[in-house]
């Protein structure tokens, strides 16, 4: 395991690979080596603008115009990989270097058949026939599990989930058996089970060709339950190197320790609610389904049931957790009962007064007590106006309080969540997790008494994540609004949720308060969804959890 | 930044020059434009006539500025029409959806349908070859292309989030497509109004080259354009003077509208 020591030539070298933008106007990558030996697994950890992909880029020559490598070498099998024009390139890519993209959606071509697009390795770097070339490619869609893989071969990307295009894509690179794999965040846009399925199809198929692997992520759950090794960067500079799990348990440098440190980690648990108080929001039987598609010019297929009567309980000054894998319909859910979507039936009683048959003024008084932020921060903000402006608009339809009331209310709103010295600021001069700290202050300037949270932190950084979920955690402490937290992350979930309800296929699989569900799970789709979940302290605190052959090459 | 500064300076003059030439014309010109002199006519350009006389004998330097203010101030009539139009029947259309988009879309996708000169022609036709004439029947010909423009901006911008933000905090409908869909379409807008101000100038000139633009004796670029047509063999300063008037506006309206894009949007005046 210790490749250091085995002195077997290392696959790839990177020395002193130094990447500036054009002109020098800003230093991407500083002065950064590493190597990656034969068969290993070395994880290349950072946040947004530590330079990680720019360096992957770099070892395939594939820097994008504008930004060059200025120093440094990257050594592939013995051979500068620099001294190579683009044309010298062309063996490398592909049979010796093979890379995953992080975007599923947009990486396979959508007008070419899934073959064609599999094949077109193979045909360019082998003298492979073509009914050969068919049956490698079919024999690969089996072993990446999947179903159908004739089918497959003749269907276009648009007809495939996420999940599924990222293991046709780590399919088609492995046809090849490159001798490294690089993986740019191959799974950050899928849901946990996806992400689980794909990094141990990963892992399985780069032991059977021998294959190293070099994954880049920001998410150290993954580190600590794939990598051997890690290197972490900060700001285009490397921090740390060490073995995994190491480097989770005992971490060197101070960036390294805020990393772990911003993992999600339970906390002391609150007294549960009243049960016999009356619960403040209460879903009875609540249906959603979407219109089938058009079958004809009065006809219509069968409408889908997102969501089947479902019941849901959620009292006063309460976090409650929503959790399932994508397509469980807890998005709908949420926005079902906040009536930004129809719902066909049930009943939806906010303090006993059902919102789905409420009149205006009803309605409006349910809109002022209940808010929603958004997963995206970067689409929920209008570009146009300034932050205070922003935080302030909710304040309109509050006519009890005046004018210096309202500045006020927006101060002292902006002060609590760590932006009083913003206000004057556009959306587009803020970070993301600044940006979400906007959404959150204009959820709350109203003093709501239910807030529904729908991903409000998985489009962040991991160390931002932490600040804003603690920031939520506080403010929900501090002002006591019930809410409803959307989540596919379980992490994020066990630090911050009192309940926990389950979804599948539009049902609640399973319910119960936090410990409970996270100790001792009886569904066994919340099992999978706990297994799927990188929780690397509760693995390591208690190394047995993990068991050791799950690590891919130990 | 850079790139952009000159395209701001050569634009800002040559639309600052055309402004300038249009206020002077408007109290003083060298000669009356409108003056015949028979006995000096189709001088070529000299130390009293700068750019030289007519057919009548009239001034062709004074005419060309009286023309910039008549031409120009058509056009800009014009684009802002066209675009109210177009704005207030784009967004509703986008907004609302529904039946009113499909009716409002069928009526806009029939006027595109027709070739603007066309449409304008037949409006013209109608309503009498004058000044206000032109104003509704270019603007009648232009706002459909503005119209398709917004509604695709607002059928985007009204899934954003911030959108449903706003409903979420309680706006009505008719406050958010206000304060959140219609600001954000003026992006887009802007640069379809500065290239349709060019547009509308060359169909203006158009217009009266084929007769039924600003009736004469009154100049306008495409008037003195179409007079000047007998006379390209033996008095080139006739079409050159309005040609070249078209082309340098055109040019600094399109170089000013380039920067004008950027200014107006909050996001690229950092990145660019």
């Amino acid at each position: 395991m210790n490749f250091e020591s085995t002195g077997a030539a290392p696959v790839l070298s990177v020395e002193q690979l130094t990447i500036e933008l054009h002109g020098g106007a800003q230093t991407l990558v500083h002065d950064l080596s590493f190597d990656v030996h034969p068969g290993e697994f070395l994880a290349v950890v950072g946040e947004s603008g530590s330079g990680k992909t720019m360096a992957a880029r770099a070892i395939l020559q594939l820097l994008p115009p504008g930004i060059a490598q200025i120093g440094g070498r990257i050594v592939f099998e013995g051979e500068d990989l620099g001294t190579r024009d683009v044309k010298a390139m062309r063996p490398i890519r592909g049979p010796g270097i093979g890379m995953v993209f992080q975007e599923p959606m947009v990486s396979l071509n959508p007008v070419h058949r899934i073959g064609e697009q599999m094949a077109e390795g193979l045909r360019m770097h082998t003298a492979l026939s073509t009914p050969e070339i068919r049956a490698r490619c079919l024999d690969m869609l089996r072993r990446v599990q999947i179903a159908d893989p004739e089918r497959c071969m003749d269907a276009y990307p648009h007809e495939f989930s996420g999940g599924m295009r990222q293991r046709i894509m780590l399919a088609s690179v492995m046809l090849l058996a490159p001798r490294l794999l690089i993986a740019d965040e191959p799974t950050t846009a899928l849901d946990t089970l996806s992400q689980r399925e794909v990094l141990d199809l990963m892992v399985g198929l780069a032991k059977d060709h021998g294959t190293a692997v070099l994954l880049i992520t920001h998410n150290l759950g993954l580190v600590g339950r794939y990598a051997q090794r890690a290197i972490v960067l900060e700001k285009g500079r490397l921090v740390e190197t060490g073995s995994v799990p190491g480097i989770l348990i005992a971490p060197q440098q101070p960036y390294t320790r805020r990393l772990v440190d911003a993992l999600p980690r339970r906390q002391a648990s609150k007294p549960p609610a009243d049960a016999a108080a009356q619960p403040l929001l209460q879903v009875r039987g609540l249906c959603v389904s979407y219109p089938g598609a058009r079958a004809g010019l009065f006809k219509r297929h069968p409408p889908q049931h997102v969501i089947e009567s479902l019941d849901l309980d959620i009292h006063a000054g309460e976090m409650v957790a929503l959790v399932g894998g994508s397509g469980s319909g807890k998005t709908t859910l949420g926005r079902a009962i906040l009536r930004l979507a129809a719902s066909q039936g049930g009943q939806i009683l906010f303090r006993g007064e059902d919102v789905r048959k409420a009149d205006r003024a009803a309605l409006r008084r349910f809109r002022l007590a209940c808010q929603l932020v958004f997963q995206d921060p970067f689409s929920s903000l209008d570009p146009r106006m300034r932050v205070q402006d922003i935080v302030a608009e909710p304040l309109r339809h509050v006519p009890e309080l005046d004018a210096p009331a309202r500045a006020r209310r927006v101060r002292e709103t902006l002060d609590e969540v760590g932006l009083e010295q913003l206000g004057a600021r556009y959306p587009h001069e803020l970070s993301g997790g600044q940006r979400q700290r906007v959404a959150i202050a204009r959820a709350l300037v109203r003093r709501p008494a239910f807030v529904v949270a729908d991903e409000p932190v998985s489009a962040l950084d991991m160390t931002i994540q932490a600040q804003v979920l603690r920031l939520f955690q506080s403010l929900q402490a501090h002002h006591g609004f019930a809410c409803l937290f959307i989540s596919h992350d379980l992490a994020a979930v066990e630090q911050i949720a009192d309940r926990v309800i389950v979804m599948e296929r539009g049902r609640i699989v399973e319910q119960g308060t936090r410990d409970a569900l996270f100790d001792a799970p009886r569904h066994g789709y919340t099992r999978a969804l706990l297994e799927a979940t990188p929780r690397p302290l509760a693995s390591l605190a208690s190394a047995e959890v993990e068991p050791l052959d799950e690590r891919a090459f130990a | 930044m850079m790139k952009f500064k000159t395209h701001t300076l050569i634009g800002g003059a040559l639309v600052a020059g055309l402004l300038v030439m249009a206020l002077v014309a408007a109290a003083w010109t060298p000669y009356n434009p409108l003056g015949i002199d028979l006995r000096s006519k189709l001088q070529p350009p000299s130390a009293s006539h700068w750019l030289g006389t007519d057919e009548f004998g009239r001034d062709v330097a004074s005419r060309a500025m009286r023309a910039a203010s008549t031409s120009c101030l058509v056009a800009l009539l014009t684009v802002v029409l066209a675009t109210s139009i177009g704005l207030l029947v784009g967004v509703v259309a986008g907004f609302v959806r529904g039946w009113t988009d499909r009716v409002l879309m069928a009526l806009n996708d029939a006027l595109l349908a027709f070739p603007g000169l066309l449409l304008a022609l037949g409006v013209m036709v109608n309503v009498g070859a004058n000044q206000w004439g032109i104003v509704l029947a270019l603007s009648l010909a232009y706002a459909p292309s503005v119209v398709r423009v917004v509604r695709g901006t607002v059928l985007s911008l009204r899934e954003r989030e911030y959108v449903e933000a706003s409903r979420m905090i309680g706006n009505s409908e008719a406050y958010t497509m206000w304060r959140h869909v219609l600001p954000n379409c003026i992006a887009p807008v802007a640069v379809l109004a500065t290239s349709m101000f060019g547009w509308v100038l060359l169909s203006e000139s158009a217009l009266s080259f084929l007769g039924l633009g600003v009736p004469p004796p009154a100049p306008t670029w495409g008037n003195m354009l179409s007079s000047a047509r007998p006379y390209m063999a033996s008095a080139i300063w006739l079409c050159v003077v309005p040609g070249l008037c078209i082309a340098l506006t055109l040019l600094g309206i399109n170089l000013l509208g380039e920067t004008l894009r950027d200014r107006l949007d909050p996001r690229t005046e950092k990145s660019s």
